[in-house]
């Protein structure tokens, strides 16, 4: 959480770390060789480690995996460093057979991300290329984004997880954070919410093992960790963002830390990558603010700043001259950049939320929330899809819709759907039978489905929990509209923290 | 007297201290065996050799018999392969026999068989002449001298890589006598022949160095190497003993004793003598010429040490060491060193004189000195009682120190307790303190497991403090490992007592055990064992082994590991039928979905007969609706949805079934529609699709699409309407507004031109909008003055806020409009 705080436990060693085991990894190729990168790992790297340093370990030409491309050129080493999926796999095998047949000679690596799997081992002996590359694992999995907030960076954990039932990454959670206790000492406090964090908590102690037995907590940095299934909570992510933060995210898409900005906020061609993190002061000030509070705090900012502009018209000696050139010049010259970038950020955020019909949204989610006026919802929703408004956020309202009602009305379900077909395409049935099998988006009805095994324990997980309405009655969440953002907010750190 | 069994040898003393009255006596005449004793206090072998019972034509296979360094019985066995040249022992203290065609087989001290491996072709076809075991850098080394005189040399019997050895040139017959040379981490072999020795190496290369001699020299007939390869001692055929450095270039000694008869054994003690043995005569030579002589009753066998020389014989076991210089300092008669001091110190205070003050006192500058000489000597002693006596002094000493660490008094404590308590006869290992620290307490431990003392062992890891981890479960892991071997008990047996002794024991790999287990065969014990094996990364593996997947599948699965799922997985899909693999799998939730989720990546068509097998028609269909996508001609798309609808109607999923007939419905008029107007259609959605056709004018099929799919009133005008903005049909769309009354309402009209920025057709539908949207209308268009006249017409404060809430600063003059506004309608309530 973003709080001020006094003490941080010093989580950039995780980044050391990895970075050593990186450099070895790449200095087991002599000489000159290229990179290939699959592109959902290209901002986590640049995290832990710049061009610079890939540059002295003789990494000569950086390429992305695209899917498309059926051959890379290139020098005669290559080292894929790719998450172990399967189509991946299929993929680096195709490079390989294909430029085998060219006949050309190459030596090749593929280190995985955070780890090796055996089915990807597999694969690459079904397609005939297991004895042309060498395989590694770089143990990349928390990245630390800030001084108090670490992500795996897995955006795809999700859907393998509750969608698929696939425990892969389970595996990585438990892995990362023994690894994080092991740099930073023991936590003696776990609290679970949820059936993957119990499974993560399970897993955790199954491989530390015997190594509990004596552990040493007296060097925890951590006093506690609390582990928290996402599908605990549906209702916050579906609610429209409200923060500073939280809009970027939204309008820009934040990205391991990372948020880039185009044309319309810098107002230059070339587009600027900005780093979000507390050492940003101005973003630190505004990231968890209500957004309507943000642009104010912003103009005093830049009315401060050139103040201290100003202050070089009253340097009386050249003592203080030569002062202020040296020390504050650079760092207001610095601020004034950065705080030009959200200035032109928060202008297109406004521009985006004014035209449409942001207010309107809002006022249904409010309704939603507070569990009122579900026919004029549910109208209001079905105009949005006649209108054809954007698909994710019609979605979002009706996911919303689902989860505050504990599910929609059959008649109004089967309607609504119908309307959402039409107007988006019937490839969405499969989408809705997905977010059905979530439990995100349901009906009232009774389940009478016949649902198979792996179904059924998704669909008991989802019985358990208690409803939203119940749970919002006697957790009192909603009381004024203020009491909404900050549970929203709250809970959104928490999430991240994981 | 302390001093009564020195012997002087110049201006050292040597000293000889009975180990064991050997446990043998009286059964055992070494005479008539061949004698091969492990260094550091280690077992004997003893070998039943034909050759020396000549007399008698003996018919029966030779035997070989262990004992301890004590003289009690370990093992025997009958030989029963072929000749035996020469027998050692490794470092590991496996006895190694070496057969006269070069075939090296080694036991274990209880003589089980453990490998064999030959020393190469060429000694095989020629025979083995003489062998030498030898202590390499890499352990424990063998050399061969065949009959063709070539030497052949492996510096690892545990990994037995054979080198030939260069030739010594002109060599015509066996050379008088050799022996291998370690040096410079290098195997080399000295080999002499007549009066010339040549050091040969592995690299083809020979070296002919001869010592500088004063006596003339015809033969070389023995020569012998000290502990540490840096002297060497050659006894020539006049008798000659010379000591000199193991490169040759210095001569230290010449010695003549005077007999022309070949010693049979010629060896270091320590690296201060050497000692020759003939028969029942030793004697003990020094660097000066000094001499001892020995006799004993019975012939007896030595053994060389680092720090000394063990002689083994019928009823005794003896070790003869160099008096330590500290030990000499202490005891010598009229020694004045503070140690020496001390010594007396404690020995009169302990009588009550009280002239241990004034022997204290003479050394009170030195105290600390004299402590530390009596504890190190007493390392060197081996009686007890003068150990005790030593170590008495130390502490007496200690009590007049004020800062003195006891870490040293402490250490050696700690040492002798364990010396004493390994060469006690009953373990026999007569092993010294010089001999321990180099060989360190870790290899005494594991020692002391290899002779399955498993319990001496736990205590002294225990008395010793080491950490569970390295000492006692490491320990009670070998003692399982043996356990599980004796085949007399039976598993259910074992499995318990092992469980019940290591419990959950850290530092325990209850997988080794059991593929211990699974080596001797007993597969059901294995899988007991791996029972209590915590990680299930070492269980699947072992288990996959024994063929026991599907244990080994359910193991994985509730390690939480899914990449040992996926291995037991893959492995077992290969192994089965596909029916059987299905059937084993389905009642694993996690095994199953791991493994569609393969499939839908490696095999589709595999995950819908998965599917269709288990009755689940719904992902049946879902999987061919997928596929449909990837169906290039319509025919072939609209037939796969088709089989995905019938698969909906068996799920009694009537939704799903009326949108798929809906989707082929709309694919075939897409295409047709795309046949008719040549513009493409395929792939938009329903409303895109009739939108489009408004878009292009095309009312007709527009108008059909909207009866044929029964699209709801609201919507079809709400879609006209854009449509028809889009199209800028702007006079259509007013024609539609007035066909009857609009379901979605005026402002949505409004709306429509607002986004296509048509003020002028807006104010035409605002005109017929109901008074209390206007002003939400006007907005939406930008018209602000207007809307705040609206407002004021309306009476409404509320909806004037609203227009002030739009104005920016531009809006200067209309923001003061609107304040005097409100103030009308205030003043007017």
């Amino acid at each position: 959480m973003s709080a001020p705080s006094t003490h941080f436990p010093n989580v950039q060693k995780i980044r050391d770390v990895v970075r050593n085991e990186l450099a070895t990894l790449l200095l087991s190729f002599k000489g000159k060789k290229d990179l290939v990168l699959e592109s959902d790992l290209m901002k986590p790297l640049d995290r832990i480690a710049g061009a610079s340093l890939l540059k002295q370990h003789g990494v000569d030409k950086i390429f992305k995996l695209d899917p498309s491309q059926k051959s890379i050129q290139g020098c005669d080493q290559r080292i894929y460093l790719v998450r172990p999926r399967m189509r991946t796999m299929k993929l680096i095998a195709d490079h390989i057979s294909g430029e085998k047949n060219h006949g050309t000679e190459r030596k090749y690596k593929i280190i995985m991300v955070p780890r090796k799997l055996h089915v990807c081992e597999m694969i690459l002996e079904h397609e005939g290329v297991f004895g042309d590359v060498t395989l590694d694992e770089l143990p990349l999995d928390l990245i630390p984004l800030d001084r108090d907030i670490l992500s795996l960076e897995l955006s795809e954990f999700f859907k393998t997880f509750y969608l698929e039932n696939d425990h892969v990454w389970l595996h990585t959670v438990s892995k990362s954070l023994i690894g994080l206790q092991a740099l930073i000492g023991m936590i003696p406090n776990i609290y679970c919410i949820g059936r993957g964090s119990k499974m993560v908590y399970d897993l955790m102690n199954s491989i530390l093992g015997e190594k509990l037995a004596g552990t040493d907590y007296s060097r925890n940095e951590i006093g506690n960790l609390i582990l928290i299934d996402r599908d605990v909570d549906y209702v916050t992510p579906l609610c429209s963002q409200l923060t500073y933060e939280g809009l970027l995210d939204e309008a820009f898409g934040i990205n391991s830390g990372y948020v880039e900005f185009g044309l319309d906020v810098t107002g230059k061609e070339q587009s600027v990558k900005l780093m979000l993190s507390s050492e940003d002061e101005i973003f630190e000030e505004v990231r968890n603010r209500h957004f309507s509070h943000v642009f104010s705090y912003l103009s005093n900012k830049a009315k401060s700043l050139q103040s201290d502009f100003d202050k070089r018209h009253t340097l009386k000696s050249v003592g203080d001259m030569k002062n202020y050139v040296a020390n504050e010049l650079k760092n207001l010259k610095n601020q004034k950049a950065v705080l030009a970038h959200h200035i032109g950020a928060c202008e297109v955020i406004l521009g985006k939320k004014t035209k449409g019909d942001f207010q309107e949204i809002l006022q249904a989610e409010h309704s939603m929330l507070e569990g009122s006026g579900l026919k004029d919802n549910i109208n209001y929703i079905e105009e949005l899809i006649n209108k054809q408004h954007n698909i994710t956020q019609t979605l979002r309202l009706l996911c919303l819709l689902s989860m505050t009602q504990d599910g929609i009305p059959s008649k109004e379900f089967k309607s609504l759907k119908t309307q959402f077909l039409h107007s988006y395409g019937y490839e969405h049935m499969l989408t809705c039978y997905n977010l059905k099998r979530l439990g995100i988006l349901t009906d009232q009805e009774p389940q009478a489905l016949p649902l198979n095994k792996v179904t059924a324990g998704v669909q008991a997980a989802i019985g358990k929990r208690g409803s939203y309405k119940s749970l919002c009655k006697r957790l009192a969440l909603v009381n004024t509209h203020e009491a909404t953002n900050k549970y929203t907010i709250g809970i959104c750190n928490i999430e991240k923290g994981i | 007297m302390a001093t009564a069994d020195w012997n002087p040898l110049g201006d050292v003393y040597f000293k000889k201290n009975e180990l064991y009255a050997m446990g043998w006596s009286d059964m055992i005449d070494l005479d008539k065996f061949t004698v091969a004793a492990a260094p550091y206090g280690g077992p004997i072998a003893l070998y039943r050799d034909d050759s020396k019972t000549a007399r008698v034509q003996v018919s029966t296979k030779p035997i070989i018999t262990v004992f301890t360094a004590a003289g009690n019985q370990i093992s025997q066995m009958r030989w029963s392969s072929g000749q035996v040249v020469k027998m050692g022992w490794s470092n590991t203290e496996d006895l190694l026999c070496v057969q006269d065609d070069g075939m090296v087989l080694s036991y274990d001290m209880f003589l089980n068989f453990k490998r064999m491996f030959g020393m190469g072709q060429e000694a095989k076809d020629v025979k083995v002449l003489d062998c030498e075991i030898f202590n390499s850098f890499q352990g424990t080394g063998i050399a061969v001298l065949t009959s063709t005189y070539r030497i052949f040399i492996i510096n690892s019997v545990d990994d037995p890589r054979i080198r030939r050895l260069a030739e010594v040139p002109g060599l015509q017959s066996a050379p008088s006598s050799w022996a291998v040379l370690n040096l410079d981490r290098q195997s080399r072999a000295l080999v002499a022949k007549g009066n010339e020795l040549f050091l040969i190496d592995h690299g083809g290369q020979y070296q002919n160095q001869t010592p500088q001699t004063n006596t003339e020299v015809k033969e070389y007939i023995k020569m012998a190497l000290s502990f540490n390869n840096k002297f060497l001692a050659l006894y020539t055929d006049s008798g000659v003993i010379l000591i000199c450095s193991s490169d040759l270039q210095k001569v230290y000694c010449e010695f003549n004793t005077k007999t022309e008869a070949c010693p049979h054994q010629l060896m270091w003690c320590g690296i201060g003598a050497v000692v020759a043995m003939w028969g029942t005569l030793m004697v003990v030579v020094g660097p000066q010429k000094d001499w001892i002589r020995y006799n004993f009753e019975s012939p007896a066998h030595l053994v060389q040490e680092m720090d000394g020389t063990r002689i083994i014989s019928n009823y005794q076991h003896e070790f003869l060491h160099k008096v330590p210089e500290v030990t000499e300092h202490i005891f010598k008669i009229g020694s004045m060193e503070p140690g020496a001091m001390l010594y007396e110190a404690s020995r009169e205070f302990h009588k009550g004189s009280q002239k241990a003050d004034e022997y204290i006192r003479m050394i009170k500058d030195k105290l600390e000195v004299a402590v530390n000489q009596c504890i190190k000597a007493a390392g060197f002693e081996i009686e007890t009682d003068k150990q005790k006596a030593l170590l008495r002094a130390a502490t007496f000493g200690k009590c007049f120190l004020t800062d003195y660490s006891p870490e040293t008094f402490v250490n050696m404590c700690q040492m002798l307790r364990v010396i004493n308590q390994v060469r006690h006869h009953k373990i026999g290992i007569p092993i010294t303190y010089t001999q321990l620290e180099h060989l360190s307490m870790a290899v005494m431990i594991d020692r002391l497991v290899l002779r399955k003392m498993f319990h001496l062992a736990i205590k002294l890891c225990q008395y010793l403090k080491i950490p569970d981890q390295e000492g006692a479960s490491r320990i009670l892991a070998h003692w399982a490992c043996y356990k599980v071997k004796q085949k007399n008990e039976d598993d259910e047996t074992i499995a318990r007592a092992v469980a019940q002794k290591l419990g959950d024991t850290p530092g325990v790999s209850y997988c080794d055990i059991a593929s211990q287990a699974l080596e001797c065969g007993r597969t059901d014990l294995a899988i007991r064992l791996l029972d209590f094996e915590p990680r299930a990364a070492q269980q699947v593996p072992l288990l996959m082994k024994m063929s026991k997947d599907q244990l080994a599948l359910s193991k994985a699965i509730e390690s939480g590991d899914t990449d040992l799922v996926y291995t037991v997985l893959l492995k077992l899909k290969n192994d089965m039928k596909d029916g059987d693999f299905f059937m084993a799998i389905r009642n694993m939730p996690i095994a199953y979905s791991l493994f569609i989720q393969y499939c839908r990546h490696q095999n589709p068509q595999m995950m819908e007969d998965l599917y269709y097998q288990e009755d689940n028609f719904v992902e049946e269909a879902n999987c061919k609706v997928v596929k449909s996508f990837d169906d290039e001609r319509l025919e072939d798309r609209c037939e796969t949805l088709k089989q995905a609808m019938n698969c909906y109607a068996r799920a009694k999923n009537e939704f799903a079934v009326k949108q798929t007939d809906d989707q082929i419905k709309l694919l075939k008029y897409q295409r047709r529609m795309e046949e008719e107007f040549n513009r493409p259609y395929m792939d938009l959605s329903l409303h895109q699709t009739i939108y489009r056709l408004i878009v292009e004018n095309s009312h007709k099929p527009a108008e059909q699409l909207r009866k044929e799919f029964k699209v709801p009133e609201r919507r079809y005008w709400w879609l006209r309407m854009h449509a028809l903005g889009e199209a800028g049909e702007w006079a259509e769309l007013e024609r539609f507004s007035k066909s009857k009354k609009p379901p979605v309402g005026l402002e949505a009209f409004v709306e429509v031109c607002s986004k296509h920025k048509n003020v002028a057709e807006a104010m035409k539908y605002i005109a017929r909008v109901q008074q209390d949207q206007k002003v939400k209308c006007l907005l939406k268009i930008g018209q602000k003055k207007s809307a705040a006249e609206a407002a004021f017409e309306n009476h409404s404060e509320e909806e004037l806020n609203l227009v002030l809430q739009k104005c920016g600063a531009a809006d200067k003059q209309l923001v003061e409009n609107i304040r005097a506004m409100k103030q009308q309608l205030g003043g007017r309530r």
